[in-house]
Parts: structure tokens; sequence; C-alpha cells
């Protein structure tokens, strides 16, 4: 019997058990003789200069072995250059213990190195620091009179600058039948992956390291240090097997990297750094944004203009951007556009990639004014979204690599049971709980990026695949596992993964929904040049049966290459490395995306989600009882994994609409609530009834392995879902996340 | 967290000497709440004194008057599933179980629940000016971000609120704390164990430097066939109350005999209003006279700029919760979605 594809079956994670029973290490607890400690000094003011540090009665305490701060840091590399990682938006990276500048609160000011986690602590509080305050400015909303242009850099390949304006929006605005206008807030947001930013580098002496960090680029983080510290790249090795989540956190090398490897130079030793919970609020975050809609309609509904601007936070020293306002025309149509995206530079860290950074943003917007503008035109909410249904993407005037967007609305609406609800606000109840229906759409892109991948058929004819790319948690070895298996027919247990290690292929920052398509497709690549290699090998055996045969007239299974219409006659893998001498047959290749015909594209993952609340009446606390969210993102390799994608995104979205924030005082510049105590997310008594369907789609452009990817589309339309179901409860229309269920009294 | 010496006391006048000896001597049972001020660098203790093994207090006993003495060192989660508890007292056992999570109730004491500090933000980040903390110093909440601070009792050094469920629900239930001191025994009235902030904000309570909280009395009357313990927070588990009620009401003939209402997360301690019990008191259990109290209860409420809901919304849950005590079978502890 032929080995069953593996390719579509809901495996579980193939490294689960080493997780769930603690065998699985994480980068800060690799223990090796003579492990040194560090904790991290962060600044206590949010803008001005050292004047001095005391370190008297920190350095007098036995085991402590050192204090970096800026004044006896060694000398680094000069450019920004240097400093810049895969994810660096336009600007000047920050550079830890640069100078005697600081310019956010919590900045990371010095570094005690001592024998224990806890002295290094201890010795921290000893410190005495003498800063000159300078005033600040960290409120977005007080200082919108600054928003600029950002600037364009590499980032922006990635992230392109709002589509130009489109006909007339303000005329056709101003002669619309239906118009809706309204302004949206979010705050700020932190990462808060449960495990701790943590890097233990081991000093392996001849300017070698071998470093164990958390991050979601272990290539990155070696370019990083490689170019800081002026090593040979291949004399850094970043390992990085698990990743206790990371959201986008892990993206950019962070300073305890730096710290780390800085300490382990200068003291030729093992230095293990990992921050605390308050300090995994000292670095990038989702940046706090006010939205601008103005959407206007023909009498039945029809979209004829539409002005989504979106004001969001960045750092003094760079641009970071977000794809905020770029979705509304590609999920809708209108002749009349009008798309702005501008910054304002406070002083707070750069923020950086969270979650479906942008989409979950200026979907809060766009669904939620599409939702209001539903009650205005006494249309369904998801009869409006089908009137506006555009089947190719209009602000680019491309038609889509495949969308199946319109089963997500009717699949997902038959399983909600959409039909059963009252239009009417605060028509529906169950005792004295007040229900609402609400729904909306969300969009994230399919992008392919350039990565290398090594395929092995190893002397007992099993397969071998490598990549550096890391597993932050998504299941992604093992769908890496299930995409090998296929290539070569061979069962999922016969393969070996191996990944999160620099020395192996190249693998970019794993992020944007974008990792599966493209290790996926190196995978692929890999799988056939190594069939090819194993068929001429098999074809230059002795008295070989295929010596008249081209490849398409063999197949691949069960560990052997078979004729295809004669299975009887076969040679397996080991014998053909036995022929071989012995030697492993392997390949390595480099997959790139065919650019010139993705550009005749938009490539898009989509979504429909239907939620329903229960609101107390008189109190207004608010529960989301069910919620259901129907995918089409293309082939879905392993149905099990991509269901917790989405169920985690689900769960993140009732964070996003009712519970997380990161609380500013904006008069003393800092957060207030940096703990899981104070910083609410979602807990088991929050989370009810959620189902996931995934919509069948093909699509032959968009890939070789035709998959989208489904890291963030779970957290892009079922936030405005929540709201516009309050709005559907209650009657009252909150434009700002959080929503706290006292703002419903 | 700095360097300390660890002692484990077997009986009372050992700890109290180690408490009397040392300049910043602490004493320690659950430290659910301690451990995490020493790794804030609020505490810093010289020793620590284990008190888990003092002979005594390890249990929950009836008093001859029909009452029950809670031993300060029997965990919150044994107090709240103890069947005489749940049997007499289901209020204060559906307090305990609103608050905190399972783990810490596990860990955590009856003493030590009453003497746990605030969680205001300000009181935790030593790097801002804080009363509580560091007297003098300031208060940053006022004008800070104020959501989750006091309604009632403020004063203008602090406005911190005391984050206890349990002690809401003892404070309804007129509850006496038993503390031994070097100077001997001696008990205190709930009302009067806890202290507003006035002047001097860094004192919680009015439990004198080395006293041991040896147990708690609850009175006969427990208000088994109609109490309400209701929470309001952010999240449906481990969140402070934004606002709480525990309600007790003894009704007779179809009046209210006799009427409990205590409030969290409000005030600098659990606050009642006597004037407001008073006025239920021969009156119909109904919607218009707890809202009635409600007013009487939140008289002087002041408000700073982010939780003026507070007062809309403890007269809300007020008549809720009064109305929820009339079957206390129908309690959806607000917070929980329909069955």
């Amino acid at each position: 019997m032929s080995t069953r594809p593996a390719i579509g079956q809901p495996i579980s994670r193939l490294e689960g058990h080493m997780k769930v029973t603690g065998a699985a290490k994480y980068a800060g607890e690799y223990n090796v003789p003579g492990l040194l400690y560090g904790y991290v000094i962060n600044s206590t003011i949010t803008k001005g200069k050292i004047i001095s540090f005391n370190t008297e009665a920190a350095k007098a305490l036995p085991g402590v072995i050192e204090i970096f701060t800026h004044e006896n840091r060694p000398s680094l590399a000069w450019f920004d250059l240097s400093y810049a990682d895969m994810d660096a938006p336009p600007g000047s990276p920050f550079r830890p213990l640069y100078n005697a500048e600081v310019s956010s609160n919590g900045q990371p000011i010095g570094l005690v190195v001592a024998e224990t986690f806890e002295l290094a602590r201890y010795a921290a509080t000893l410190m005495e620091i003498q800063y000159e305050e300078e005033s600040f400015r960290v409120d977005l909303k007080e200082n919108l009179a600054e928003a600029h242009t950002p600037s364009i850099g590499m980032a922006t390949m990635l992230k392109p600058p709002p589509p130009k304006p489109k006909g007339d929006f303000e005329e056709a605005f101003a002669n619309s039948y239906a118009q809706v206008s309204a302004e949206y807030f979010h705050g700020t947001e932190h990462h808060n992956p449960m495990e701790l930013f943590a890097t233990t580098t081991i000093y392996e002496g001849d300017g070698k390291l071998t470093i164990y960090d958390k991050t979601q680029g272990t290539i990155n983080s070696q370019l990083y240090v490689g170019n800081i510290f002026g090593l040979h790249f291949k004399d850094v090795r970043v390992i990085s097997p698990y990743v206790g989540g990371a959201f986008g956190s892990g993206l950019r090398p962070q300073y305890q990297l730096f710290l780390s490897v800085m300490a382990a130079l200068e003291l030729k030793r093992p230095v293990r750094v990992t921050l605390d919970r308050s300090q995994m609020f000292t670095f990038g975050h989702r940046p706090q944004t006010v939205q601008y809609t103005r959407f206007g309609t023909d009498e039945y509904g029809k979209i004829i203009a539409m002005n989504h601007k979106a004001i969001g936070e960045t750092s003094k020293n760079e641009d970071y951007t977000e794809n905020v306002v770029n979705w509304a025309n590609m999920l809708y149509a209108s002749k009349n556009t009008l798309m702005q995206y501008e910054l304002v530079d406070l002083d707070v860290f750069s923020p950086l990639d969270m979650r479906a950074p942008g989409g979950s943003t200026g979907s809060h917007a766009i669904e939620s004014t599409m939702d209001e503008l539903s009650y205005k035109l006494k249309i369904d909410p998801m009869q409006l979204r089908l009137i506006n249904y555009s089947e190719k993407d209009d602000s680019l005037g491309r038609p889509y690599s495949s969308k199946e967007l319109r089963q997500c609305y009717l699949q997902g609406a038959e399983r909600f049971g959409w039909a059963e609800r009252n239009p009417e606000p605060r028509s529906m109840r169950r005792g004295n709980k007040l229900i609402g229906y609400g729904m909306a759409t969300g969009i994230w892109e399919a992008n392919h990026l350039p990565a290398r991948a090594e395929a092995i058929i190893d002397s007992e004819g099993k397969l071998q695949v490598s990549s550096a790319v890391t597993d932050i948690g998504t299941g992604m070895m093992t769908i890496m596992a299930q995409i090998a298996a296929d290539e070569l027919g061979l069962p999922v247990e016969d393969v070996a993964i191996s990944y999160g290690d620099s020395k192996m292929p190249f693998a970019p920052i794993q992020g944007g929904s974008f990792t599966t398509s493209t290790i996926g497709s190196a995978i692929k690549a890999a799988g056939k040049a190594l069939r090819k290699k194993l068929f001429k090998k098999a074809k230059d055996m002795d008295s070989s049966i295929f010596s008249s045969m081209d490849i398409e007239d063999v197949a691949f299974r069960d560990g052997k290459i078979s004729v295809k219409d004669s299975p009887a006659l076969s040679v397996s893998f080991k014998e053909i490395v036995a022929a071989n001498k012995g030697k492993a047959i392997k390949t390595i290749n480099f997959s790139v995306p065919k650019f010139f015909k993705l550009k005749k594209y938009s490539r898009a993952a989509h979504s429909a989600v239907f939620v329903e609340v229960e609101v107390d009446e008189q109190l207004g606390v608010i529960n989301v009882t069910r919620a259901v969210t129907a995918v089409a993102a293309g082939r879905i390799i392993n149905p099990k994994t991509a269901r917790s994608q989405i169920l985690g995104g689900m769960v993140w979205s009732v964070s996003k609409a009712l519970r997380e924030e990161t609380i500013t005082d904006y008069r003393l510049g800092k957060y207030m609530n940096q703990n899981l105590g104070e910083y609410h997310i979602p807990v088991h008594a929050d989370i009810h009834d959620m189902d996931v369907i995934f919509v069948e789609e093909k699509d032959e452009n968009v890939n070789e392995l035709g998959t989208k990817g489904v890291g963030e589309i779970g957290l892009v339309g079922m936030p405005p879902a929540i709201a516009n179901a309050v709005y559907h409860a209650t009657g009252k229309r909150i434009n700002q996340f959080p929503i706290h269920f006292d703002s419903l009294l | 967290m700095n360097n300390f010496s660890y002692i484990k006391a077997n009986d009372l006048p050992t700890a109290f000497g180690h408490v009397r000896l040392g300049d910043a001597a602490k004493y320690i049972a659950g430290g659910t709440n301690l451990i995490d001020l020493m790794k804030y660098n609020l505490t810093k203790a010289s020793s620590l004194v284990d008190i888990n093994h003092l002979v005594g207090n390890h249990d929950i006993e009836e008093l001859p008057d029909g009452g029950l003495r809670l031993g300060a060192f029997v965990r919150n989660a044994a107090t709240a599933y103890h069947p005489l508890v749940e049997e007499r007292y289901p209020l204060l056992s559906r307090a305990i179980l609103a608050g905190a999570s399972a783990q810490i109730r596990n860990m955590a004491t009856n003493g030590g629940n009453l003497l746990q500090r605030t969680r205001c933000y300000y009181f935790y980040d030593a790097n801002t000016p804080c009363n509580k903390r560091e007297p003098g110093s300031g208060c940053s909440a006022i004008l800070g971000y104020n959501r989750i601070m006091a309604i009632l009792g403020t004063s203008e050094s602090c406005i911190a609120v005391f984050p206890s469920d349990m002690c809401v629900a003892l404070a309804a239930l007129d509850a006496v704390v038993n503390i031994s001191g070097e100077d001997g025994e001696r008990s205190l009235a709930f009302a009067d164990f806890h202290r507003l902030p006035g002047d001097t904000p860094e004192l919680d309570n009015n439990l004198k430097p080395g006293e041991i909280i040896t147990s708690i009395d609850i009175p006969q009357k427990g208000f088994a066939r109609n109490y309400s313990y209701l929470k309001l927070r952010d999240r449906n588990s481990y969140a402070f109350a934004l606002v709480s009620v525990a309600t007790g009401l003894e009704l007779e003939n179809g009046l209210i005999k006799d009427a409990r209402i205590a409030l969290g997360g409000v005030a600098h301690k659990p606050w009642r209003v006597k004037e407001a019990e008073d006025f239920l008191k021969e009156k119909e259990p109904s919607a218009e006279n707890f809202a009635q109290a409600a007013e009487i209860i939140l008289f002087g409420a002041k408000v700073f700029e982010y939780n003026s809901f507070k007062v809309e919304l403890a007269k809300r849950a007020i008549v809720r919760n009064c109305m929820m005590a009339l079957n206390p079978e129908s309690q959806l502890p607000g917070a929980q979605p329909s069955a």
C-alpha cells in the first residue's frame, strides 16, 4: 500500500510531547559550567541624559563580576547599517549602551553580570544613577498636529505606502446617498509571549560564539551580532530550536542578545541574559493609532467614496510603519478613494510588528464603518459586503490569485445561524442579557520570500531536511516534515527535520504569515532536485531497471523508486545509497518566488467572522459566547495546527476587543501595568464556543504549494465583529479598543 | 530582591523574638503577596520568620456561641471548601472563590488575606511618587490613570483600594480578628481592623509591630438563606474587583429583618454603611428599596478623572446583588454568560 499523502493530515506537533513534558529546552535554559548571569538596568526616566553611575555598592557584593554601562562598554560598530536587521524600519536603529542619552522609559542603560541571576538583580537595585531629565511627549492624541509622511526604506517592500487617490473623493462623498464618518482609537499593546526574552552566549574562544537566542530569525540574529561586534559570520552560530511564542516580538534582535554577546566577549565567559516580565514592556509594541473613515454609498449600498486615514505612533529614531489603510479598497471596489497614512514621532521605543500588524488595526475601522453603513442603509451587514464584493483587487486593478471569500461568508453564516438575527439593535434577549450578532471581514496578504533548504537521503533510506527557520510555536517543524514526506513519497516518521540554527540553509525571519509558503517552497524545490538526483543514481546502478526510462516514468513511494505502471519493479532509496558507496545523497536548493508571475496577481487570505455577544443590560458586562471564523487561505497543509493558529487569533481577538491594553501614564511617560496580573489577557472563563471552517480554495498562482499562511488572518476580522455585535446588542457604538464594559452603562 | 535569612518559628514567643530583634524582619505565611513585593524590591526584609509551623490555628472549629473560628493559617481554598463554611457561610465561600486564582488560593492563608497590600500601579512602581510606599513623596494616582482607584474614604494623600474579596464578606459578616503580640492577646472588630488612608496611608491596618493574626471569628449569623457576592472586573477571573458587593439578608414575613451590604474595590477597606442597612430594616426587599440603600452607601463618593463610572456601577451592582440574594440559586456571578 502506498503511503498516504501527509499534506492535509491533522498531524499533532512532532515536538509537542517534548514541550509539555519540559524536555524541550528554551534559550534561557542552556546550562554550561561557569555560566554568568546578566540583569539589565533600565532607565527610570523617559527622556534626558545620564549624568553619572555610582556602581560602588553593587560592585562590592561578592559574586558581582562586572557592570557594563555606556561608560565602559567596548568599542562597537560605528554605522547605523551595522545595527540594521532584516525587519529594521527606515531610520537609525536603537543602539544599547551607546551613549548617555535616554530616549524612552525603560531603555536599557546597563548590565550587571554576576554569578547568579538573583545576585545580579539585587546588585542592579543598588546602582545609584543620576539623570538630567528633559520634557517628553508620549501621547499620540495630544500630538496629532505633528503627523508627517513616513520615510521610505527597505521595510517598505513588504509594507507599501497607501495606494494613490482615485477619482474625486470629496465630491463623491458629498453627493453620496448614505454616509458614515467615524473615528477609532486603540492604545499601546505589548506582545507578551509566555517565554521571556533570553540569550545564552557560549564563548568558544578564537572569536567564536554559540548563541542560544529567543528569536524569530536565527540568521537575522547572526548577521546582527556579526556586524556589530565585527565577527566573521561563520564564527557566530545562533540556535533557537524552541520558541515559546513571539507574535512578532522576535522579528528584530532584542537588546538582551546584544548585552549577552557583549558581556561574553568582554569577559570571555558564557553569559545568559534573561529579561523579566516588566522588561518585556521595554521594547517593541503595537503602536497606538488613531483612524478616521468616511465612506459613502449609492442608494443600493454600493460604495462610491472611501476615505481611510490613520495616524500611528513611532519613535524619534525610526519610522515604523504598518499597512493600515491599504485594505479597504482591496476588499471593496470604489471609484473614488483617498487613503492616508501618517506618523507622529514620540519619546517611546520603536514600535514593532505584533500579530496582524496594521491589518487588525485597519479592519477595526473599515469593518466597523461598514457595519454602521448597513444600519443607515437598512441592509443586512453581510448583504452589504456581498453587494460590494470585489472579484479583483480594486486598489491595484489586479485579479486575485484566488479568492473564496464569498464561500467564507456563506458557509460561516450557515454554521453560525446568521439568518436568525433580528436586524434591530437591542431586539434580542436571553434572560436579563442583551444578545448581539456581529460580523466582519478579514484579509491578510499572502507573501512568499526566497529561502534555501537542504534535503538528504541517508544510508537508512530516510530523509533529512534542514533549514535555519525557527518554529515559534506555529507547528512549522511538523508541516516541514509533511511537505518533505510527500515530495519523496515517505511516511512522516521517516523524515527528520533540523531547524532553528543559523548554520543551516538560509531562511528569512519567521513572520507575516509567509513562512509556510517560503520554507514549504524551498523544501519542495529541494525535494524535486533530490528526486532527480536519486533517479539519476538509480539509473547509473549496474543493470538498472530504469536504464531506458525518464523520471516521468517512475514514482517515488514507500521509500522506493518504482515504475509508475508496475510498482513491483522498484529500487529502494537504501539500495541507491548503498550503490553510491554508502554515501548519503544530498541537495541544497535556493527557491526564489516567481516575481514576474506574482506581480500579475494580488494575493491574500480572507475570512468572514460571525460573533455572538451577551451583554448584561444593567451592568454592561460583555461575554463573547459564540464565534465562527470561516477562512480561505489556499491549501491547508495541516488542519490541526492551522486550526490552532486561527483559534489563537480568535482568543486574541477577544483580548484585543475587550481585554488587553498597556496602560500609559502620559504625564510620567511610562507604562504602568507591566505584569500579567494587570495586563489583562483572556483567561479560560473568558473563552466560550469557538469554531473554525477552512473553505476550500485552490490556488495555482500563489506558489507551488498553493498555500497562503494562517498566522495573522485569525486576528483581523474578529475584533470589529465583536464591536459590531456589542452595537447590535446595546445600540451603543464604542470605537475604542479595548471596550471597557463600564462604557456601556 | 535582597539576601535575607530564613527562620522557622515553632511557637509565638520565638516568632515575636525574631521580629523584635531584626530591623526589617517580616513574618511569612503563604507569601503570595510578600514574595512579589520582595521581587519588586518594594519590601526589603533582612529576615523572614516563617510562621506556617506555629502550633495551633491550622483548623476551622465551631465556637460555643454557634459561630466559627477560622485559623489564621488555614489556606483560603481549604476555608472556601470547608463543609461548615459552605453550609453556614456560603457568602464567605463565594467571596474567597471570586478572588485570585486556584493556585494562589491554595497557598494564601486567611491571616495573610487581611494583610495583602494594594494593587495600585503606582505603589508597585518604585520609581513613581507614592505616599503609601514612601510617605511624603506624593500620590501619583490622583492625577494619573486612576480607573481602578477608590471613590470612597479617600484622602489627599492616597486613593488606593484594598484588593481582597474575602475581606468584603468578612466585613459583611461582622467578623472579629484575634491577634497575639508580646503584650498578650486582643481582638478587633473587622470594621476596626483596616484603616482609611488619611494622612498615614503607609498604614493599611491597626496591627501593631510584631503582632500576628491568629484567627478570625465569625458570629453565628451567616445569612445562608439569602446571600450573594458579585464581583465586576476587567476579565472573568484573575483580576481585581472594580466593584464588588457582598450581601446578606435576613427575611421575616416578607420583610427585611437584617441586611448587610459591604463593597469592595471602592475604598481603602471594605465599605459598609450602617445607615443604609438600617434603612432597609422592616422594608420590602424590592429593587426600589435596594436602590435607595445604594444611594445612601455611595453618598459622598468622590471621583477622579478615569473612575467616575464606579459610582453608577456600584449602585447598580448593589441592587443586582441584593436581588440575587433573594434567590441565591439564581446567582450568575455577573461576569459569566448564561448557562
